[in-house]
């Protein structure tokens, strides 16, 4: 096992720059889920790591060793890749035993490693099918085992879950990270689904444009984001971003949304936002949960304002309603006793202890 | 057809929905009818074949119907199978279809799977080259390749014209560049995930050809060694200029050269020598031919 690092990693397919300069520090045991919108160089830094894409710049390190010019097999890795890649004329014993077989590992330790993986992964009686003989979600178990019996420094998984129905999906989520709790090898994880990213994942990795945009855990990324682009693309459904700009009123610091609406800050983010220009454009960043039903008593942060609701979404424990603000479409989370209905006013209530304030232009969270 | 029942109830809907079901019955109704044409049309050679085959020589010059035996013989087949003549064109022929069918495979499967997989600087115009070499015709190329085995034979004394073991050298210029072209079209239907998965689990370029393309790609492999046989066995145009002596004939020149005499057509033997030369094809398809509609269909979709 050994950690896994990356220095100014760039690569360049003829004139387009798909990853611009990376770095990043996975440590030892770490599970770490590389997550971002298609396009963003999050499985072409990922195949770098592997060895199947060569870096144009910059260098990667596993275990303290540079990489960059070792082949695939010497980097003493194993993948995990979306459409399986089982070797379709072995059973899935020969599949999983490929990579000892081709390194000369004698018959009885390969024999006992196959057994340990298969039953860590509930497969000992799928031992000697062949991978059309199997569902989606066993084929993938394999594939697993495959990368399990090598026992490897780096465990490389490329969207492993894609493939797979949801309900599938949430399964071998909560297998995959049972397996990372028994062998602790260090892991990166590519995804674009950020549930599964903040499921999973010790660390998370936001990119876009072929950039790291935020790195932090779960937590962290989904309350302190550092820009627009996390702020939006971590959290289901999305943050809400409304136009605004700050106004001084009789000694306070307000937030203004409309010409009839403003919200007076709480002391705490008065003084954060103190600073800021009057005159600046902002968007004030606020998830669905903190835009609620208002209750009948005064809660210190939390506003009370009139919306009239376009559309309802009864999720059972909840219901999400949809209102326009100064052209913004906003979502809350509501009880389903609040009363909500398509079409009608409800008075909403929405927790300025929780909210965001963004730089409109820059997208930056001030 | 439970969809006629159906349409009986709804007068307004008959004639909608009953055509799914009409439109097929006729579309088989015309498919078999021209299968059964095309049958007649390539089945008709063969058998007329065989019936000249049964018939002796006074048989066959006498005016009776040319498709039925009076007298059936198998005096020509005897006459053939115990001729060490006809024998030699027949081991001449299978032992130049062997060799060409295994030179073939060990060039274009490894070439096919470079061409396919290892991405290098002017592969795919090389892959659209090699296609291109064989659309050359043979009737245009038998001239300076000729030419070519004489000079070489003036330079260095060693005779190659009129050796059966030259169409060792020519049939692979007709077998090779089709039978790479199948096989870089199956080996790009192969996931490119399978060759990463093999590579990162510790095989060389050699490995991930010999122990996951071939056994993967095997309905291909066959389809083009069916190809490469039928080509070899069948030539004609090339062993006709390059062989003369009778000893070096391979089955269809020999056949005609020894058994047309000046004018004189020995139209029994021409015909079951004709039959006889057909009959290893004939049974290797037999047995391929699952593996051959496979490996041609399979290459050509991508699937």
């Amino acid at each position: 096992m050994a950690d896994v690092s990356l220095r100014k990693v760039v690569k360049r397919y003829d004139e387009v720059e798909a990853v611009r300069g990376i770095d990043l520090d996975i440590a030892d045991h770490e599970f770490v889920v590389l997550v971002g919108p298609s396009g963003c160089g999050k499985s072409t830094t990922l195949r770098m790591i592997a060895g199947l894409e060569d870096i144009s710049d910059g260098d990667i390190m596993i275990g303290g060793d540079v990489v960059n010019d070792v082949p695939p097999k010497d980097r003493d890795i194993a993948m995990v890749f979306q459409n399986y890649a089982l070797y379709p004329h072995m059973t899935v014993a020969e599949n999983m035993s490929f990579g000892l077989r081709l390194k000369n590992y004698p018959k009885a330790e390969i024999k006992s490693r196959v057994t340990e993986a298969a039953r860590m992964l509930d497969i000992t009686d799928l031992i000697d099918r062949k991978p059309k003989q199997l569902s989606g979600g066993q084929r993938q178990r394999v594939a697993m085992g495959r990368a399990i019996v090598r026992n490897p420094k780096v465990f490389l998984f490329d969207e492993p879950l894609s493939n797979l129905d949801a309900k599938l999906r949430v399964q071998m989520r909560i297998e995959i990270k049972k397996v990372h709790q028994k062998v602790r090898t260090t892991t990166v994880y590519v995804t674009h689904d950020q549930v599964e990213a903040m499921t999973l994942a010790d660390r998370v990795v936001v990119m876009n444009h072929g950039r790291i945009e935020q790195i932090g855990t779960p937590n962290e990324l989904y309350h302190k984001p550092a820009t627009k682009f996390v702020a939006s693309f971590i959290g289901s459904p999305a943050m809400n971003f409304v136009p605004c700009r700050l106004e001084d009123a009789a000694g306070k610091l307000n937030v203004r949304l409309t010409d009839r609406l403003a919200f007076t800050l709480p002391p705490a983010r008065a003084a954060r936002y103190q600073a800021l220009s009057r005159t600046d454009k902002l968007l004030l960043g606020i998830r669905p949960e903190h835009v609620m039903e208002a209750r009948p008593h005064a809660e210190p942060g939390v506003e009370p304002f009139d919306a009239m609701l376009d559309v309802t979404e009864p999720m059972g424990m909840e219901t999400l309603v949809y209102f326009t603000l100064e052209g913004s479409q906003v979502c809350g989370r509501v009880s389903p006793n609040a009363g909500a209905q398509d079409g009608s006013p409800l008075r909403l209530a929405v927790d300025l202890n929780n909210m965001h304030l963004l730089n409109e232009v820059t997208g930056a969270v001030l | 057809m439970s969809t006629m029942t159906i349409d009986k109830s709804g007068p307004t809907r008959k004639v909608k929905y009953g055509s799914m079901s009409r439109d097929r019955t006729w579309a088989l109704r015309w498919s078999y009818f021209f299968l059964t044409l095309f049958a007649i049309f390539s089945l008709t050679p063969p058998f007329y074949m065989l019936i000249t085959s049964l018939k002796g020589s006074a048989e066959i010059s006498a005016a009776t119907n040319p498709w039925w035996v009076h007298q059936p013989t198998l005096e020509n087949y005897v006459q053939l199978l115990t001729s060490n003549q006809f024998l030699r064109f027949f081991w001449n022929s299978a032992w130049v279809s062997i060799i060409v069918v295994t030179v073939t495979m060990l060039i274009s499967v490894p070439a096919a799977f470079a061409l396919a997989r290892m991405k290098f600087w002017g592969s795919a115009t090389l892959a659209t080259g090699v296609f291109l070499t064989y659309l050359i015709p043979d009737s245009l190329l038998f001239i300076p390749l000729f030419k070519m085995f004489a000079v070489f034979g003036d330079l260095t004394g060693i005779q190659l014209v009129n050796r059966w073991y030259v169409l060792l050298f020519i049939y692979p210029t007709l077998t090779v560049p089709f039978c790479t072209w199948i096989m870089i079209g199956y080996f790009a239907s192969i996931p490119k995930e399978l060759d990463e998965a093999a590579i990162i689990d510790g095989a060389s370029w050699f490995q991930t050809l010999t122990r996951i393309f071939i056994p993967v790609a095997l309905p291909g492999l066959i389809a083009a060694t069916i190809f490469a046989f039928t080509v070899s066995w069948a030539q004609f145009l090339y062993p006709l200029v390059f062989t003369t002596s009778t000893d070096q004939l391979v089955l269809p020149v020999g056949i005609i050269t020894t058994l047309i005499k000046g004018d004189v057509f020995n139209w029994g033997q021409i015909m079951t020598g004709a039959l006889l030369g057909a009959a290893p094809p004939l049974i290797i398809y037999a047995f391929l031919m699952d593996y051959y509609i496979a490996g041609l269909t399979a290459g050509a979709t991508k699937g």
